[in-house]
C-alpha cells in the first residue's frame, strides 16, 4: 500500500518510531546508571525504558516491512500486487 | 542568537536537554523531508487539492481523524475536562461518533458520486452560485481563525513549558507547515497527519498511564477528584466523573447543560454539522480510492476518535485529582484571562488549558518530555496544515475559480494553491492573537463551529434529502441560521440575561450556551429553507440527478467479506459507542 510515491507512509512511520524510540530508550537506560537529581513523579518505573523499547520495536518492525528494498522483493515476488 | 529567543522568561515548567530538542529537531526535518519527497507527485489540481484521490482507507481514516486532532484538541479539551469533568467527554462519544457513522453509510456515496471537490463544491452543484459563495467565504474565514487557534494554543504550551517566545513558536511552525503543503499539497499533509497522529498518541499515552498508576485505577481517581473538590467547596463535585447521571437539571452539573443541549444541541447539529460538512475532515475522506474506501474511513477515524479521552479527558480529570503546587496544597487552575493577567502572573496561576502540559511535565523526563513536546506540535501541524490544505482548495476552486477567474486553467490553479497556501498561513498567523483573548481555547472555538457550521448542516441535509429544496431555498437558510447564531450570541454579550432564552437557563456555562445557539440557528436555517422553497420554483429533478436521495442511483454494494464491509464495522464501532456511555454513565 503506497498511496503516494514509491515509499510508502508507514515507512516513514516506522523511522520516527525508530529513532525517538532509539533516543528515549538510551535516555532511560543512562538515567539507571546515572539517576537525576531532580526526578519526575514515578521515576522508579524507568517509563523511558520500556516506553522507548517498545517504540524502538515498532520502528524496526514498520521500518523494515516498508522498507523499499523489501517492497521490490514483494513486488518482484508479485508483479501483480499494486 | 537561538537560545536568547527561546528562553525569554524564567518562570518555565521544565527544560529541555539535548535529547529532547534532537527529538524535536528530528521531527520538523522529517515533515520537511516527506514534502520535499512527494513535490513531484503535486503536479495537476487533482493531486495538488485531492492527493489524486487514491488513498487507502487507512490513511484516509487517519488523516481524517489526524486533521481534527490539533492542538487545541489535546490541550482544549484537556482544559475542558478539568473545567468541566468527564462532560468533556460528549464531544468524543455523542458528539462524534454517530455523525461519523452516518457520514460513513448515508452521506459519502453522494459525496462520492457527484465526484465533488470540496463542500462549497456541492452547494454549488445542488444549489447554485448563492449558496457556494455564503459557504465558501464562511468557511475561508472560520479555517484561518481556526489556524490561528491552533497556533495560539501550541505558542501558549510552548511559552508555559518551555519559556520559548510566542513569536518565534507561531513563526518557525507555521512556516514549516506552509512549506510542506505548499510542496505537496494534500498528499503532503496527508501524509504528515498520519505521521502526527502516531506521534500524537506515542508522545501522550504515557501521562494517563502512569496518572492512573499513580491515582490508585479510575475508582481511586474518582475518590480523590470527590475528596478534592469537596475540600475546595466546588458544587456538585459528584457530578464530574458522571456522564449522563447529572444531566437531568442545568443546576447538577459543572456545565450548566441538560440531556437537550447535549442530545440535541452537539449531537444531532454541532456535531452533524462539523463531521459531515466541514470540509477541514471531508477533504481527507474525499481523497480515498473508491467507495468502500471512502465509507471506511470515517469508521476507522471513529474507531480511534472514541480512545482520544484516554489522552485528552483523563489528564484532565487527573489534574483535578493529582496536581498540588510546590507548597502541597491543591493547585486550582483558573479562566487563561486571569491566569495571564499581571496579577495571575505575579501568583504563578496556571490556566485551564495548561493541564496537559503540566502533566507532561509532572511524568516525562528527558526524552519522553521531547516526545510530549513534539506530540503537541504535531497536533498544532496537523490541525494547521488540515485547515490551510481545506482553505486552499475553497478558496482556489469555490472563490477564486468560481468567482474571479472562471476560465483559470489546471497549471494556474495549482500556482493559486502554493501561493494561497503561503497567504493563508501569514493571515492565520494574525488571527492567533485574536484567539488569546478567549477565555478557553475550546469555548472559542465551539462560538465558531455554532455561527458556520451547525447552519451549513441544515442546508446541506435538506439538500441532500429533499429534492424539494431551491437553489433560493438553499443560499437564504444557509445566510438566515448564520446571521441568526451571530444575533444570538451578541444578544447575550450586550444583555446576559439573555443566556436564559437562548440557552434556556441563568446557569448555562460557555459551552451550554454554544451548543443551544447551533440548535435554534440550524432549526432556523431549515424553517426558512422549507418556507423559501415552497414559494420558489425547484429545479428539474433531471438536475438534481447523482445529488439528492432518491434521485441518485447508489452503486450495489460491493461483494465482500463481512470483515470488509463498512457495515459490519459501523454496527462494531456503534456497538463499542453504547457500552462506552453504560459504563461512564
Amino acid at each position: 500500500m503506497k498511496s503516494g510515491g514509491s515509499l510508502s507512509i508507514w515507512f516513514f512511520i516506522g523511522i520516527s518510531l525508530l529513532v525517538n524510540g532509539a533516543l528515549i530508550f538510551a535516555r532511560g537506560i543512562y538515567e539507571i546508571i546515572h539517576p537525576p537529581q531532580q526526578q519526575v513523579v514515578l521515576f522508579y518505573l524507568h517509563a523511558n525504558v520500556w516506553w522507548g523499547g517498545l517504540l524502538l520495536i515498532l520502528g524496526v518492525v514498520y521500518g523494515l516491512h516498508y522498507s523499499p528494498l523489501h517492497q521490490r522483493k514483494r513486488n518482484a515476488a508479485n508483479p501483480n500486487a499494486s | 542568537m537561538i537560545p536568547a529567543l527561546l528562553f525569554a522568561t524564567s518562570s518555565t515548567l521544565v527544560h529541555l536537554s539535548g535529547v529532547d530538542l534532537a527529538i524535536i529537531i528530528f521531527y520538523f526535518a522529517l515533515v520537511l523531508a516527506i514534502g520535499l519527497y512527494l513535490k513531484e507527485q503535486a503536479n495537476t489540481g487533482e493531486d495538488f487539492f485531492m492527493a489524486g484521490r487514491e488513498m487507502t482507507a487507512w490513511v484516509a481514516g487517519l488523516a481524517f481523524l489526524s486533521a481534527n486532532l490539533g492542538s487545541l484538541e489535546l490541550m482544549g479539551w484537556a482544559g475542558n475536562a478539568y473545567k468541566y469533568g468527564i462532560l468533556a467527554a460528549h464531544w468524543y462519544w455523542i458528539g462524534a461518533i454517530p455523525a461519523m457513522l452516518f457520514l460513513a453509510l448515508v452521506m459519502m456515496p453522494f459525496y462520492h458520486i457527484c465526484k465533488t471537490h470540496s463542500v462549497p463544491g456541492y452547494l454549488k452543484l445542488r444549489f447554485g452560485q448563492g449558496a457556494q459563495g455564503v459557504s465558501s467565504i464562511s468557511f475561508a474565514f472560520m479555517t484561518v481563525l481556526m489556524s490561528g487557534i491552533n497556533m495560539y494554543a501550541m505558542a501558549v504550551v510552548m511559552k508555559v513549558v518551555l519559556g520559548w517566545n510566542i513569536h518565534f513558536s507561531i513563526w518557525v511552525s507555521a512556516m514549516t507547515v506552509a512549506v510542506y503543503v505548499a510542496l505537496g499539497g494534500l498528499r503532503s499533509a496527508i501524509f504528515n497527519e498520519v505521521l502526527q497522529f502516531f506521534l500524537i498518541w506515542a508522545g501522550a499515552l504515557l501521562i494517563p498511564i502512569l496518572g492512573l498508576i499513580e491515582a490508585g485505577g479510575w475508582s481511586g481517581l474518582q475518590a480523590r477528584i470527590l475528596k478534592n473538590l469537596t475540600e475546595l467547596n466546588v458544587p456538585n463535585p459528584g457530578s464530574y466523573t458522571h456522564l449522563w447521571s447529572t444531566l437531568g437539571s442545568f443546576s447538577a452539573n459543572p456545565m450548566g447543560i441538560n440531556w437537550v443541549g447535549i442530545v440535541f444541541g452537539l449531537g444531532a447539529v454541532i456535531s452533524m454539522g462539523y463531521w459531515t460538512t466541514d470540509f477541514l475532515v471531508i477533504q481527507r475522506v474525499l481523497s480515498a480510492k473508491d467507495l468502500r474506501s471512502a465509507e471506511l474511513a470515517p469508521i476507522i477515524g471513529a474507531a480511534f476518535k472514541m480512545m482520544v479521552p484516554f489522552i485528552v479527558i483523563l489528564p484532565g480529570l487527573l489534574g483535578l485529582a493529582l496536581l498540588r503546587d510546590p507548597q502541597g496544597h491543591l493547585l486550582r487552575l483558573v479562566p487563561a484571562d486571569l491566569a495571564w493577567s499581571a496579577e495571575g502572573q505575579a501568583q504563578g496561576l496556571h490556566g485551564y488549558d495548561e493541564v496537559l502540559p503540566l502533566m507532561l511535565a509532572r511524568y516525562c523526563g528527558p526524552g519522553l518530555l521531547g516526545l510530549g513536546i513534539t506530540a503537541l506540535i504535531a497536533g498544532f501541524m496537523s490541525g494547521m496544515a488540515g485547515n490551510v490544505s481545506a482553505f486552499t482548495t475553497v478558496w482556489t476552486y469555490d472563490i477564486y475559480g468560481a468567482l474571479i477567474n472562471k476560465n483559470a486553467s489546471d497549471p494556474a490553479k495549482v500556482r493559486m494553491g502554493r501561493w494561497v497556501t503561503v497567504i493563508g498561513v501569514v493571515v492565520s498567523i494574525g488571527t492567533a492573537y485574536f484567539a488569546a483573548r478567549a477565555p478557553s481555547i475550546m469555548d472559542y472555538v465551539q462560538e465558531l463551529f455554532s455561527f458556520f457550521i451547525a447552519p451549513l448542516f441544515g442546508t446541506v441535509i435538506l439538500g441532500m434529502l429533499w429534492k424539494r429544496a431551491t437553489p433560493a431555498g438553499g443560499w437564504t437558510g444557509l445566510l438566515g441560521g448564520t446571521l441568526a447564531s451571530i444575533g444570538m450570541y451578541t444578544w447575550v454579550r450586550i444583555d446576559p440575561t439573555a443566556v436564559r432564552y437562548v440557552a434556556l437557563s441563568m446557569d448555562a456555562q460557555e459551552q451550554a450556551q454554544n451548543m443551544f445557539r447551533a440548535l435554534w440557528s440550524c432549526l432556523f436555517c431549515i424553517v426558512v429553507t422549507v418556507v423559501v422553497s415552497y414559494l420558489t420554483r425547484p429545479k428539474p429533478e433531471q438536475e438534481l440527478k447523482n445529488l439528492v436521495y432518491g434521485l441518485t442511483p447508489l452503486p450495489k454494494s460491493e461483494d465482500v467479506s463481512m470483515l470488509q464491509s463498512p457495515v459490519f464495522w459501523g454496527i462494531v464501532v456503534a456497538a463499542a459507542f453504547l457500552v462506552l456511555q453504560i459504563i461512564f454513565w
